[in-house]
């Protein structure tokens, strides 16, 4: 299976995912959209040292995966991507910073690990976060979201356009790339001979697609705007999500909460 | 070079966003412009844009053999869009193509989009396009002595692959540079800011070079074809042109290695300096940004304040000033890590009860 095989794979899966109903599924998706962000921000603000207070911040994700029914190891697969450049910068930090920060016994942890770890797991978080939005959140309602959040109508219609449009092109490229594969066996890639025309068949094809395309929109009436039918409102249940999951990331930043716990026993 | 939500900062994360935020403005408003004084309806450009976006980002997974070599390159997506698009249309193509591989192939964090499309789509469209792409095009290189304007189709390609290439090894060179700006600015590495710039931006050079091949063959098939789609093409006259591809190549690895050279020599001859200087603007910048009072983010008990004396006794600080965070007690003592362990622990617990009851739907 090649890489655009793939990438249609995982567009389906997200669908799917997206399809599904769920307490969560059903929730305004402005009032997801806006708990996301916050989420990232409050997530990235911890210090660098910061790895018991940041560890609290696990509870959003974990509880949004359960509540939208939706398997947490679902999203391990995307880590693949982001993991590689945050363990490239992190893991330098060990070698640089290595004050002795903690003794557990007698290991001695430096401030440099503390960070490394601090860092992976910003990057594991706010990827869960993200994932948890478009899984349960399809593109149409996003487009809606950032709509009401008064984002230029040209940069949703574009983005609901190019969504669309991903799926065939990346089939055709599939299509494409595989017809190649058999008339040129053994062979890693495009050769150096087929540079220019492969792709460049592809974009004289896609250009006349395109005044096709906008032709046929235009016979369904379409003027420069795209309607959202059955979009689903701000309800009483949204703004709670939204007003009781910020209320706690704000929360969970300003007090050290598995401290406090921790206090209680020791 | 997507960066990932984990290494920006709030503060750059947000400055970033609205610099590309003000950059799509810009572009909005431009293409209005161009609607109003071109009579071209921005409805009729919308699908050109979107199927195009769409091409870059199929187009981008295909793998072109690098000659000679085992490798593979890719497509440069936002010189392609320029070339066919303009800077302004393909400013906002590059930022719909990033929130897409954000959104759904977590390419790039969602807070970091704004430093992505700075990264990748600014220096790609708005660089690329008005530093190289059009002077070149637009430019009398290559045309025959004593000419007018008007060269041959020869000449013309030429100019193409120059202008992908240097567009390409510029634009990534700059784009590498604000990673690690933004990356050292964020202080979520240790990493000397020097040391940093040496990693990255030789990488870069290779890569540009080879995206910017792999652009040009694309951008000179399609002006073989069909050059009315491409921007700032002329396509009259019949001069003959007094360039071979081979000068062109000397003319780019001459170019090439001194733009290598000389980001290698700023990298080596200055890195304390700047080091010092990004390193304490990141240190004070971080902790106002936090915005957090250390006394009072404390708890007072008895534990914590021996543990506090303990590590005070152990811990060797060293005199850079990142590691003064270090002396913040509230992340190392034993109920941290108690609390810690408590949490870990009840969102296992949260994963396994949901996981019950998800199977148990299941099979109702």
């Amino acid at each position: 299976m090649n890489k655009t095989e793939k990438a249609l794979r995982e567009i389906q899966a997200m669908d799917e995912l997206a399809a599904m109903d769920s307490p969560i599924h059903r929730l305004a998706p402005l009032a997801k959209l806006l708990v996301t962000v916050a989420y990232i921000f409050v997530t990235v603000s911890f210090s660098k040292y910061d790895m018991t207070g940041l560890l609290i911040m696990i509870l959003y994700p974990v509880a949004g995966y359960q509540f939208s029914l939706i398997p947490v190891y679902t999203c391990f697969y995307k880590l693949r991507i982001v993991l590689p450049l945050v363990c490239a910068v992190g893991i330098f930090n060990p070698f640089f910073d290595r004050g002795i920060v903690m003794t557990l016994g007698t290991i001695s942890v430096s401030g440099g690990v503390i960070s490394m770890l601090t860092l992976l797991m910003k990057g594991v978080f706010c990827l869960m976060a993200s994932f948890l939005l478009v899984a349960t959140t399809s593109i149409e309602e996003i487009c809606h979201a950032l709509r009401q959040f008064h984002v230029p109508r040209i940069l949703t219609s574009l983005l609901l356009l190019t969504w669309r449009y991903v799926s065939l092109l990346l089939e055709q490229v599939s299509i494409m790339t595989q017809s190649y594969h058999l008339r040129a066996p053994g062979q890693k890639g495009i050769h150096v001979s087929a540079w220019g025309s492969f792709l460049g068949q592809l974009i004289l094809r896609s250009m006349d697609r395109a005044a096709a395309l906008y032709e046929s929109m235009e016979l369904r009436g379409f003027h420069g705007d795209f309607y959202y039918a059955g979009q689903k409102k701000m309800t009483a249940a949204s703004w709670m999500y939204m007003v009781v999951w910020i209320g706690l990331f704000i929360l969970m930043r300003a007090y050290n909460l598995p401290q406090i716990l921790g206090s209680l026993f020791v | 070079m997507h960066m990932a939500d984990a290494l920006l900062a709030p503060a750059v994360a947000s400055t970033m966003y609205v610099a590309s935020g003000s950059a799509a403005g810009v572009s909005i408003v431009n293409l209005r412009k161009e609607e109003a004084t071109l009579k071209e309806d921005l409805k009729v450009k919308l699908p050109a844009m979107a199927v195009m976006s769409a091409l870059v980002f199929a187009g981008q997974m295909v793998n072109y053999t690098i000659p000679g070599t085992g490798s593979s390159g890719h497509l440069c997506g936002g010189m392609m869009l320029t070339g066919v698009l303009g800077p302004y249309a393909g400013f906002l193509s590059m930022i719909v193509i990033l929130a897409i591989q954000c959104l759904f192939f977590a390419d790039g964090g969602l807070m970091a989009l704004g430093a992505n499309v700075w990264n990748m789509a600014f220096y790609g469209c708005f660089v690329g396009y008005f530093l190289i792409y059009r002077p070149i095009m637009q430019g009398k290189l290559f045309s025959a002595k004593g000419g007018s304007a008007s060269v041959t189709k020869s000449a013309m390609r030429m100019k193409i692959v120059l202008a992908s290439v240097l567009g390409c090894v510029l634009t990534l060179q700059l784009g590498a540079l604000s990673v690690v700006l933004e990356t050292s600015l964020s202080g979520v590495t240790e990493l000397p800011f020097g040391g940093f710039l040496v990693l990255m931006q030789p990488i870069h050079l290779a890569i540009g070079l080879i995206e910017g091949l792999i652009t040009a063959a694309v951008l000179v098939f399609v002006y073989e074809a069909r050059p009315q789609l491409l921007r700032d093409v002329d396509t009259s006259g019949e001069v003959k042109g007094k360039c071979s591809l081979k000068t062109t190549f000397v003319i780019l690895a001459l170019v090439v290695a001194v733009i290598g050279g000389g980001v290698s020599l700023l990298a080596s001859q200055n890195p304390d300096g700047l080091e010092w200087s990004l390193f304490g603007n990141a240190d004070g910048g971080y902790s106002e940004n936090m915005g957090l009072d250390e006394e009072a983010y404390g708890i007072s008990s008895n534990l914590a304040d021996s543990a506090a004396s303990v590590q005070e006794k152990t811990a060797f600080l060293p005199d850079y000033a990142f590691s003064q965070d270090a002396e913040n007690p509230m992340g190392t003592t034993v109920s941290g890590l108690v609390g810690s362990t408590i949490v870990a622990a009840f969102a296992i617990l949260t994963c396994f009860i949901g996981g019950y009851f998800r199977k148990r739907k299941l099979a109702s």
